[in-house]
């Protein structure tokens, strides 16, 4: 079962909490031994367990150490961790595609130049690439409903800013290391904002205020700002314009 | 209808309770009060649950009334508070009445006091809690003009008040080794625990930034390396060699590397170090940070039995006569 290089690897993450790793850097074969790897420990209940989630390549669980000793449930994840190859688990069912309107650039995006510059390649080269890219949820997470999406192509294997940009938008599309992020909130980032859509990926006063969810695919077409005003102004769902469709 | 009536309120007033947790899934951090001992206080001196919700006044306070008679207590960072411009005491409760005046002014030490009314603050609430997550956008800082409904209140007791701690003042935090420690090389971690911190003025419910004299912290891979889940209390390294202790609203993954993270007894301590407040940290292992849990939990069971009766000076009692100083609040002793 073991993928080599030390993996899966089981550390602590303060007081309460254990982190199962299944990789140093993102793969989809360690994307998916997090999310199946998650849903198996759910299913296990073990007491003590107060909640679990995943992130890119690696599930957390937050438990009472005054309940469970944390050496016990160590064990209890080394053995499941032995029952089957994760790696090699399907992906959620019930997945979907979303068509995401973006506009790349102008003073919307302002890091499109810069970001394009890093990967290597000319604005225009860059808007074609990530425009046409099918990225997946890979992981929600940061802030609430937020996806990690990837893998994009080499040439966006670029690192976090050194320093912090104080805010962007909700509805902005960041780039770095291979991913795309669309924050569901305005915060601060070390990521490239490169696109800004008008899609809301929390919606606390909606029945389902997380839209999306790890497996899901995502594509961010380019439209003009023009458009994108359009959209926007017209737009009460939250969607801003996506068109979803089920891909099983 | 009994409302909470807010004339006035400084810049970061928010509603607070326990938080949301069980929803890291959907990338929402838990939230909910800044120090929840505070939060217990508060419920211990008004005899009520530890889960209703209270305002969070972060830094300074406001000018509050009432629709109705009701009781409120008033806890974490010390403010100056009075009513109609007499000055009450702080970690106590009290009583209010329609027409008067409750003024609470900035901290004197610490950064988040709490304004608790007896039946809670009882806003509708959004994903099973009432707590402003304003990273998130869920809810939103309490302005002048606001009314906030109250719980019913089934109690009557207030004049109460609790001994506690100073927590206001920074001091020294212990922590624990996390998933990334072993990034920074053990001279930087060494270098960590000997350096004298300050709470930089840049703070608010997701984290505090520190500075300190010296070089920023380097990790190896600062940064390239994987998003992965925080926790309140991590120590987060951004690119340029600064530390941030993550609070509540923290978000729930970042790609910066954690150099230890505070253990969850201390963090209240962390959350009230005021602006300017100095601090340290010390790694401890899993076992003294055990104990020290176990301690914090005990502390927090046994904060209801802890309210005891005010001290009053005789002089400041207008009608002494109809009090009863045989039993009750006041005792001849007390007095």
């Amino acid at each position: 079962m073991a993928m080599g290089g030390g993996y899966p690897a089981i550390r602590t993450l303060g007081l309460g909490g254990l982190l199962v790793s299944f990789a140093d850097r993102l793969s989809e074969p360690a994307n998916r031994a997090a999310l199946a790897f998650r849903a198996a420990v759910e299913r296990e209940t073990w007491p003590g367990v107060e909640e679990t989630s995943t992130s890119l390549a690696s599930v957390f669980l937050r438990f009472d150490p005054l309940s469970v000793a944390p050496a016990d449930l160590r064990a209890r994840l080394a053995a499941l961790l032995e029952r089957q190859d994760w790696y090699g688990a399907a992906l959620p069912a019930n997945r979907r595609r979303w068509r995401i309107p973006t506009v790349y650039g102008t003073d919307l995006a302002p890091q499109l130049e810069e970001a394009a510059a890093a990967a290597g390649m000319s604005v225009a080269d860059a808007v074609a690439e990530l425009s046409q890219a099918t990225v997946r949820v890979l992981t929600i997470g940061f802030a609430p409903g937020q996806p990690y999406l990837g893998e994009l192509p080499p040439a966006w294997d670029i690192p976090r800013q050194v320093a912090l940009t104080r805010r962007v938008p909700e509805g902005a599309l960041v780039v770095a290391i291979r991913q795309f992020v669309l924050f569901s909130a305005a915060t601060p980032t070390g990521w490239r904002h490169i696109g800004q859509t008008a899609f809301r990926a929390f919606r606390p006063e909606s029945e389902e205020p997380f839209p999306l969810r790890p497996g899901d695919e995502l594509v961010f077409p380019a439209v003009s700002r023009e458009a994108f005003e359009a959209i926007r102004a017209a737009d009460a769902s939250g969607d801003g314009g996506a068109v979803v469709e089920a891909i099983g | 209808m009994r409302e909470l009536i807010v004339s006035r309120a400084g810049p970061a007033v928010t509603v607070q309770d326990t938080g949301r947790p069980g929803m890291l899934m959907q990338g929402l951090s838990r939230g909910g009060a800044a120090d929840p001992v505070a939060l217990a206080e508060g419920a211990a001196l008004l005899g009520q649950a530890g889960d209703l919700a209270a305002l969070e006044m972060a830094g300074f306070g406001g000018a509050f009334a009432v629709t109705e008679p009701a009781r409120f207590a008033l806890t974490g960072a010390p403010m100056r508070a009075d009513i109609d411009g007499k000055a009450i005491a702080w970690s106590a409760s009290h009583l209010i009445v329609p027409g008067q005046v409750l003024t609470v002014g900035g901290a004197e030490r610490g950064a988040y006091g709490y304004l608790h009314l007896g039946g809670g603050i009882a806003t509708e609430p959004v994903l099973g809690s009432r707590a402003a997550h304003l990273v998130a956008g869920i809810g939103a800082p309490v302005q002048a003009g606001a009314r906030l409904p109250l719980g019913p209140d089934p109690r009557t007791e207030a004049g109460l008040i609790l001994d506690v701690e100073d927590r206001f003042s920074g001091g020294m935090i212990r922590i624990v080794h996390s998933a990334q420690t072993a990034l920074f090389a053990p001279e930087e971690r060494e270098r960590f625990e000997a350096t004298e911190f300050t709470r930089d003025d840049r703070a608010n419910r997701m984290g505090v930034r520190l500075t300190m004299a010296g070089a920023g912290f380097a990790a190896d891979r600062q940064l390239s390396i994987l998003s992965e889940v925080i926790v309140p209390g991590d120590i987060q390294v951004t690119g340029d060699g600064t530390p941030f202790v993550l609070l509540p609203e923290c978000q729930t993954t970042g790609g910066y590397p954690r150099l230890g993270t505070v253990i969850p007894a201390d963090l209240p301590a962390m959350a009230q170090a005021g602006p300017g407040a100095r601090l340290r940290f010390r790694f401890v292992g899993f076992d003294e940070a055990l104990e020290a849990e176990r301690r914090h939990r005990m502390m927090l069971r046994d904060l209801p039995r802890r309210p005891r009766p005010a001290i009053r000076d005789p002089r400041e009692i207008p009608d002494l006569l109809s009090y009863r100083l045989i039993d009750g609040m006041i005792s001849a002793h007390d007095t």
